[in-house]
């Protein structure tokens, strides 16, 4: 509705800016130069911030009592898919959008593409700030453009490898460090009654992030056009490997996120799980009968040897079109996510893993737990945001593409068609999607 | 458990009536033996139906409540449809005092929005109803058809038109976003019409005016009784509408102080990916919910019903 006359704006601004990506210098202090600018403002500020982490006033309430000239107000809502991002865009449209906001990676291209972010690079500190964040976080950020940063990174989702330690160990199955042992682990696990893995019809995100670890990319952008890439050689190996491991019955394919999913786990009929870091409470929460059984260990590789690591989830902190303050709206978005205090209030409340590289050393992140055998996790989870591609790249219509995947997916998991049509169909839907919205896209 | 009840309240009365007529037109009936065996039988057949319908409709509602009445733990280990250790107050305690009680200042702004919103709501309905009903005045046809035709447009396409609208004037995020809209119903209009030219006689307004009545007067002391059951229809269809309204909510309010309980228990369980334990105030919260619109259906039902009983016969 509103979004398309928006896009078809947004996108040749976004052309635009991408063509004179080269003039836009940072620091330059003239009064009214468009993109460069960043000045502080006079006297005393107020900024809204619509965010739906959990308890993210408690971390806001730290900034607001040492910065009185600088008041952050928390505004909240559902995630971002469940409408917050559409507020954004219709509130862009009006022009009453808040001066920060938060948007997952994913997202991000699509806010870019649509105008929809201040460029804060000239802004005090925010370009030296990238030495602080893990550099795939950063490259999702800048889109690689020079003398741009349109958000500060936030939390990130490294993925790993979940396992029940103690089921492996009983069975005599050595933990896979290949997708070729995993698959061989599966049979064996199968020969039990178990399943290795569930596959997830509806997490695209979660698949995005296979992909990732395997060095393929769906998107790209080289500043004149998009070129989508869905069928690629690296996704369709991740694709036919886990058909091969559908077709097999090798893994459940319970709907991911209900009861019965949370059942499978819980009763130990599903051996594993690649996840996120954030999947270590799902299943803490979900799976309670099996608490102190389980382990984390680096996802398996495709190449022996290996250390490839894929990323699922994670958002940042942007600065929207038309904030009246961006100078303050970037000072508090840098301080939100690079801060010890206010790292440390997120995860409290809300179980963010943050996107600093001194944020994996917090002291939170030192403890071993409980439900997973007294093990130090997130050691493995750090080590694994090290070594995610920062190359990989987002598309600007995510939400339409994790729809039509998702439906040939779920097709595809009861038989009727494969994940590799499904994608095959995602990819020409998602060209359909993008010519659509008036944004140039290759062939 | 309302709905059977309900049903067979209504089903008694009402079945002398419809032998009654239906012996008439059938002549060549047998008389009373097989009559009286075929209600038999029409019986068993409807109170079946009544029965599925009951389970179809209760068990949802059943699972809710026993699923609000779990530890976490039990929720995903114990079987769905039957309790195990019965843990509901201490979950609603857990509501309750999840971020400063703002479950139960959700539940106040549902009430107001809906209470006082329908209230308003049908006062107005009645009015425009009442006069299209009783005055001539010209454009009248035109000015209803143009209600009735706005009976046809959905509330949620009107969501994105209202938002802007707001913005223009600066008042989204505020109470009035919601409340104003609300205020407005073209079916109650529609009811209002039917309702009042069919239960309020001329004669009675006509007298009204020779007793020195105004017309002010005359439509809150004498039309207002006569159309009490229309009313009460109107009030509860709206006190539903804008209890349920989540779109427009969804869109307006950014600050959480001013969420109703749909919107505020959508947001949360969008939050469950991010904090597993929420799930369970999601549900209890749910089932509390439920609660006072349970109430207001049993408190308005007997006028409810018997307003659409007057509304069948005429």
């Amino acid at each position: 509705m509103a979004i398309s006359t928006v896009a078809r704006v947004g996108a040749m601004a976004a052309l635009t800016a991408l063509a004179l990506t080269a003039c836009s210098t940072g620091g330059s202090e003239a009064p009214g130069a468009a993109g460069g600018d960043c000045a502080p403002s006079d006297g005393p500020v107020t900024l809204t911030f619509t965010s739906w982490l959990p308890g993210v006033e408690e971390a806001v309430a730290i900034w607001n009592d040492e910065n009185p000239d600088i008041q952050v107000e928390v505004q909240t809502g559902p995630n971002g898919n469940g409408g917050t991002y559409q507020n954004f865009f219709n509130q862009l449209e009006a022009g009453n959008a808040p001066d920060l906001g938060q948007i997952e990676f994913d997202a991000m291209p699509n806010f870019r593409v649509q105008d929809g972010l201040e460029n804060i690079a000239a802004c005090d500190g925010i370009l030296e700030a990238e030495d602080q964040f893990v550099p795939w976080t950063w490259s999702q950020v800048t889109f690689g453009e020079e003398d741009a940063v349109y958000a500060i990174p936030q939390d990130t989702g490294p993925m790993a490898m979940f396992y029940r330690a103690d089921l492996f160990e009983a069975a005599g199955i050595a933990v896979p460090e290949t997708w070729e042992d995993y698959q061989a682990a599966a049979a064996q696990i199968r020969e039990q009654g178990g399943y290795i893995n569930n596959f997830s019809q509806s997490d695209i995100n979660a698949f995005a992030g296979l992909v990732w670890q395997a060095g393929g990319e769906w998107f790209a952008n080289d500043g004149e056009q998009w070129e989508v890439n869905l069928t690629g050689e690296e996704t369709t190996q991740v694709a036919e490997y886990w058909q091969g491991m559908i077709e097999q019955d090798l893994v459940a394919v319970y709907p991911p996120w209900t009861d019965e999913w949370n059942a499978a786990y819980n009763s130990s009929e599903i051996w594993t799980w690649v996840s996120a870091v954030w999947g270590a409470n799902t299943i803490a929460s979900g799976a309670p009968d099996t608490a102190g059984k389980w382990a984390v260990a680096p996802m398996p590789q495709w190449e022996a040897g290996a250390s490839a690591a894929g990323n699922w989830g994670g958002s940042t902190t942007a600065v929207l079109k038309g904030s009246d303050h961006p100078y303050e709206a970037a000072q508090f978005a840098l301080w939100l996510n690079s801060d010890a205090d206010a790292l440390t209030a997120m995860n409290k409340t809300a179980n963010i893993y943050p996107a600093t590289i001194e944020g994996a050393n917090l002291p939170v992140f030192g403890e071993g737990v409980e439900f997973y055998g007294g093990q130090k996790i997130y050691e493995v989870f750090a080590e694994a945001g090290n070594n995610v591609d920062p190359d990989f790249t987002w598309g600007p219509t995510m939400t339409q593409v994790y729809n039509d995947v998702a439906d040939g997916f779920s097709g595809a998991v009861s038989g009727s068609g494969t994940l590799l049509e499904a994608l095959q169909s995602g990819q020409s839907s998602t060209i359909d999607a993008l010519k659509a919205a008036a944004i140039p896209v290759k062939e | 458990m309302t709905a059977t009840t309900a049903s067979r309240r209504s089903a008694e009365p009402a079945k002398p009536g419809r032998s009654a007529k239906t012996v008439k037109p059938s002549k060549a009936r047998a008389g009373g033996h097989s009559g009286i065996r075929e209600s038999a039988v029409s019986r068993t057949i409807a109170m079946a139906v009544m029965v599925v319908a009951t389970l179809y409709f209760l068990t949802p509602i059943w699972w809710l409540f026993v699923a609000s009445s779990k530890t976490r733990a039990d929720f995903t280990t114990t079987a769905p449809l039957w309790f195990a250790d019965f843990a509901l107050f201490e979950n609603i305690a857990a509501l309750f005092d999840y971020r400063n009680a703002v479950f139960l200042r959700w539940l106040a702004n549902s009430a107001l929005y809906a209470g006082i919103g329908a209230l308003i709501a049908t006062i107005i309905a009645a009015m425009a109803g009442y006069a299209i009903a009783k005055y001539t005045f010209r454009g009248r046809e035109t000015l209803f058809n143009v209600i009735l035709g706005g009976v046809l447009v959905p509330a949620t396409a009107l969501a994105l038109p209202l938002f802007l609208l707001f913005s223009q004037v600066g008042a989204t995020n505020t109470i009035w976003a919601v409340f104003l809209p609300s205020l407005v119903s073209p079916f109650g209009v529609y009811l209002s019409r039917i309702y009042a030219a069919a239960s309020v006689p001329d004669e009675i307004i006509e007298a009204a005016r020779i007793d020195g009545a105004g017309e002010v007067r005359t439509f809150f002391t004498v039309a207002t009784r006569l159309m009490a059951p229309a009313l009460v229809t109107i009030f509860l269809f709206q006190f539903v509408a804008i209890w349920n309204n989540f779109f427009l909510p969804l869109i307006m309010l950014r600050d959480e102080s001013l969420f109703p309980v749909t919107l505020g228990l959508y947001v949360w369980n969008t939050q469950v990916s991010q904090i597993p334990d929420i799930r369970a105030l999601v549900i209890v919260g749910s089932l509390l919910s439920i609660i006072p619109l349970i109430l207001t259906f049993l408190g308005l039902q007997r006028f409810w019903q018997s307003g659409l009983a007057n509304g069948g016969l005429k």
